[in-house]
């Protein structure tokens, strides 16, 4: 009674035999997902900022929907704080991927008042409202986002199609159970739907899917040398948004970005890793989360991306 | 996360090596059990031990814990993520856990106990290949773990393993844990679970999760974590019938991405059950249509052959009358569409299921509308019989016969899961408001109905 039988078989699969490997599964899942809200919603929408993740859901996109084009534009809100080269990355997808790209532009809203800007000068928190009027404006009833479960507390709550009220709001305590694979992403005139389809994804399967894929990156997730100064443990690349204060010194590090944001609050890692291969295995070594590594505005308290994301953040 | 894959099997498993390699496999696991038995701390002894928790996430559990007045870190703060969760202590959703070993990735559906319990336990067991049922060493079944492992059951998970925890606390007694482990197993044969596995366990301490411990000598058997490892993910595809229900049909015309493909006509779809080859003849359903695969495409790559749960697009001989929602299966072994199904159904609507009440049935790709035509009884989860009902409340799980507007073809949900699950939608607000399974029971109930369900209106 107390020594139970092992199991027979291994769970690796043997050669020949129907099983799918870990990116595969999660690939098909993925692919079941865009292509199921895509069938069922009139107007869906990609959130597309040239990051590695919204860049992991535009190819898998393309998968779904071979040999025709992906059926749906690309929204980016551009915080005006962006690396120039992921803009251009962006830009180049696009081209592409023979792709529309809307842009709600956080500095128009600054610009002409409707936004302030922040006392620690941080613009991730003002997407927000340039989304929501996006989305009203475009009528976009289903939001595509490339949220992973295991980014963050708050996200690992998170259905893969998740309702957003009127008022673009999350409740996190009344969400829809989801059942099977079975996606149910109807919702009231005026409501939407954000929808993720990476939601099972970790940083590490994102890597090893790039690398597998051969998915184009912008090149600052890849080792070069930068202009940096340390700030809060994180080195912060000088530039027109984020310049150093006097007590802190400019060095030349050979660096990577693990994550891509603002230029103020997003951190280089110091890395070597200059291909694909390379940086799987740095992920796979690291001690640190991603955010934990290079969000500063994700340090403000411990539920910074809860009481964002109720108010319609990503 | 995954911080055991090692330099080694990713070396193994890059595109081009020449030995086998070594591709990890993904497995889902849902926790159940009674509140207070220590999910939250087992979920957080399984992330850490496996070390896929970061420094930076360690760092903050101790400073929160440390804030409490606590000695150690309590490890259920890793999981508890909403600031209310963390406000009063308890779990109040299903929260998404991943972690790794160098063989396998998992999924974990880390399931609350006790606020709607029946809804968040139905909902992490409907994707688990293993359901982790807790139980505590010192007070053995309760009321709840019965009503989880009924749930579990009725959702046909594959395995179940019982990890008796809290092991410390009885001093590592053989004679409880064979005690406990006798009551589990006769509750779980009533409920038709004849393979689950227990292993006494600490979650707290750390015993038996990753690594067997010296604790427990007269333990013979696997870690927790050994055993998830070896666990099969799911059944071989071979040997069940092809199905697949079109999401989309993907006919790109002048949009084309490439001149050549203008005249392109493909089913897109997640392969339900089975395998599929270029060169079956495969049947439409439910128009009854007969055509034969002439190829299979995943994007750009052209495949011999797919299986479940491959998502892919198949192009067939015959340009057939065939839109989203109908099923493509194989011709020889098709099930017959039907427009009355009976099921039992998990009700999480927050106003009851009354007879007459019209609903949107959602299956595979496939939305219909539904009547509730009977209830025909409510699951006693105690002594999990059915009794007479009126109506079905929130959480309660019954039986009921369903008219659908339209012929779907559903299967029994002891025969597939897949295709024999389904969603109950209430059309004005768009909410779920029930969790279906054709035909099934608990095993111990009467068997589901096995004769085959025809439709008069079926007509090939």
């Amino acid at each position: 009674m107390t020594s139970p039988a092992a199991y027979p078989q291994s769970a690796t699969p043997a050669m020949g035999e129907r099983r799918l490997s870990q990116l595969d599964a999660l690939e098909a899942e993925s692919i079941l997902v865009i292509r199921e809200i895509a069938a069922e919603l009139e107007r869906p929408v990609l959130l597309f900022s040239g990051g590695k993740d919204s860049v992991v859901m535009l190819h898998l996109a393309a998968k779904a929907f071979w040999p025709a084009p992906i059926p749906f534009p690309v929204l980016h809100v551009d915080t005006g704080h962006n690396f120039p080269e992921v803009l251009a990355y962006r830009d180049e997808t696009v081209e592409r991927l023979g792709l529309r790209l809307e842009v709600a532009s956080v500095q128009d809203y600054i610009d002409d008042g409707r936004l302030r800007e922040r006392a620690d000068g941080t613009r991730n928190p003002l997407q927000t409202q340039p989304l929501l009027d996006a989305i009203a404006e475009h009528r976009f009833d289903g939001v595509f986002g490339g949220g992973r479960r295991d980014e963050e507390k708050a996200r690992a709550k998170e259905r893969i199609v998740s309702l957003r009220d009127e008022f673009g709001q999350w409740d996190p305590k009344n969400q829809r159970p989801e059942l099977w694979n079975l996606f149910n992403p109807r919702h009231r005139p005026g409501e939407h739907v954000r929808v993720f389809p990476i939601s099972n994804w970790t940083e590490l399967d994102v890597w090893r899917y790039i690398e597998r894929e051969d998915i184009p990156l912008a090149p600052l997730y890849y080792a070069h040398e930068r202009e940096v100064f340390r700030r809060d443990g994180m080195w912060l690349a000088v530039g027109p948004y984020s310049q150093p204060r006097d007590d802190e010194t400019v060095e030349t590090r050979l660096v990577r970005y693990r994550t891509v944001g603002d230029m103020s609050c997003t951190g280089a890692v110091e890395s070597s890793a200059s291909t694909n291969a390379e940086i799987v295995l740095e992920v796979a070594a690291s001690t640190l989360t991603e955010r934990g590594a290079t969000r500063a505005d994700d340090r403000i308290s411990e539920a910074a991306m809860e009481d964002r994301k109720k108010e319609g953040y990503f | 996360m995954a911080t055991t894959i090692t330099a080694t099997t990713l070396t193994a498993a890059a595109p081009g090596a020449t030995t086998a390699p070594v591709q990890p496999t993904l497995l889902r696991l849902a926790t159940a059990g009674s509140v207070d038995d220590g999910k939250s701390t087992l979920v957080g002894r399984l992330l850490h031990d496996t070390k896929s928790v970061m420094s930076d996430q360690i760092a903050a559990v101790e400073r929160v814990s440390r804030d409490r007045g606590l000695t150690g870190a309590d490890l259920a703060l890793l999981t508890d993520g909403l600031r209310a969760e963390r406000e009063q202590g308890i779990t109040i959703d299903v929260a998404y856990r991943y972690f790794a070993t160098a063989t396998r990735s998992f999924v974990l559906a880390d399931c609350p106990g006790h606020v709607q319990y029946t809804r968040n336990t139905v909902t992490g067991s409907s994707t688990a290949d293993v359901v982790v049922l807790l139980v505590d060493a010192r007070k053995g079944v309760l009321e709840q773990t019965r009503r989880h492992l009924a749930v579990t059951a009725l959702l046909r998970v594959p395995h179940v393993v019982v990890a008796v925890n809290k092991i410390d606390l009885v001093d590592f007694s053989q004679e409880v844990f064979d005690r406990v482990e006798a009551e589990v197993q006769a509750v779980a044969r009533d409920l038709g679970v004849e393979d689950a596995i227990a292993i006494p366990v600490s979650a707290l301490d750390g015993d038996n999760i990753a690594e067997r411990s010296d604790r427990t000598p007269w333990y013979a058997g696997p870690s927790l974590l050994e055993l998830l490892e070896s666990i099969p993910s799911s059944e071989d595809p071979a040997h069940e019938a092809f199905r697949m229900p079109v999401q989309l049909v993907i006919r790109p015309q002048g949009a084309a991405l490439d001149p050549s493909h203008v005249d392109y006509r493909g089913y897109a779809g997640q392969v339900a059950s089975g395998v599929v080859r270029v060169g079956d003849e495969v049947v439409a359903l439910p128009s009854g249509r007969r055509t034969t695969v002439v190829g299979i495409d995943l994007g750009e790559r052209t495949l011999e052959e797919a299986f479940a749960p491959q998502s892919v697009t198949l192009r067939l001989a015959d340009e057939i009358d065939i839109s989203r929602g109908d099923v493509i299966a194989a011709a020889a072994d098709a099930p017959a569409p039907t427009q009355d199904i009976e099921a039992v159904v998990c009700w999480l609507g927050d106003a009851p299921l009354r007879p007459g009440q019209r609903l949107l049935l959602k299956h595979g790709a496939k939305t219909v509308q539904a009547f509730a035509r009977t209830i025909d009884g409510v699951l006693d989860l105690d002594d999990l019989g059915a009794v007479p009902a009126d109506s079905l409340s929130l959480n309660d799980i019954g039986r009921v016969t369903l008219r659908l507007a339209a012929p779907v073809p559903v299967e029994d949900y002891a025969v597939s899961r897949r295709g024999g699950a389904f969603l109950l939608i209430d059309g004005h607000d768009g909410r779920t408001v029930a969790a279906g399974m054709v035909g099934a029971s608990l095993r111990t109930l009467d068997p589901a109905p096995t004769r085959p369900e025809g439709d008069e209106e079926w007509d090939i």
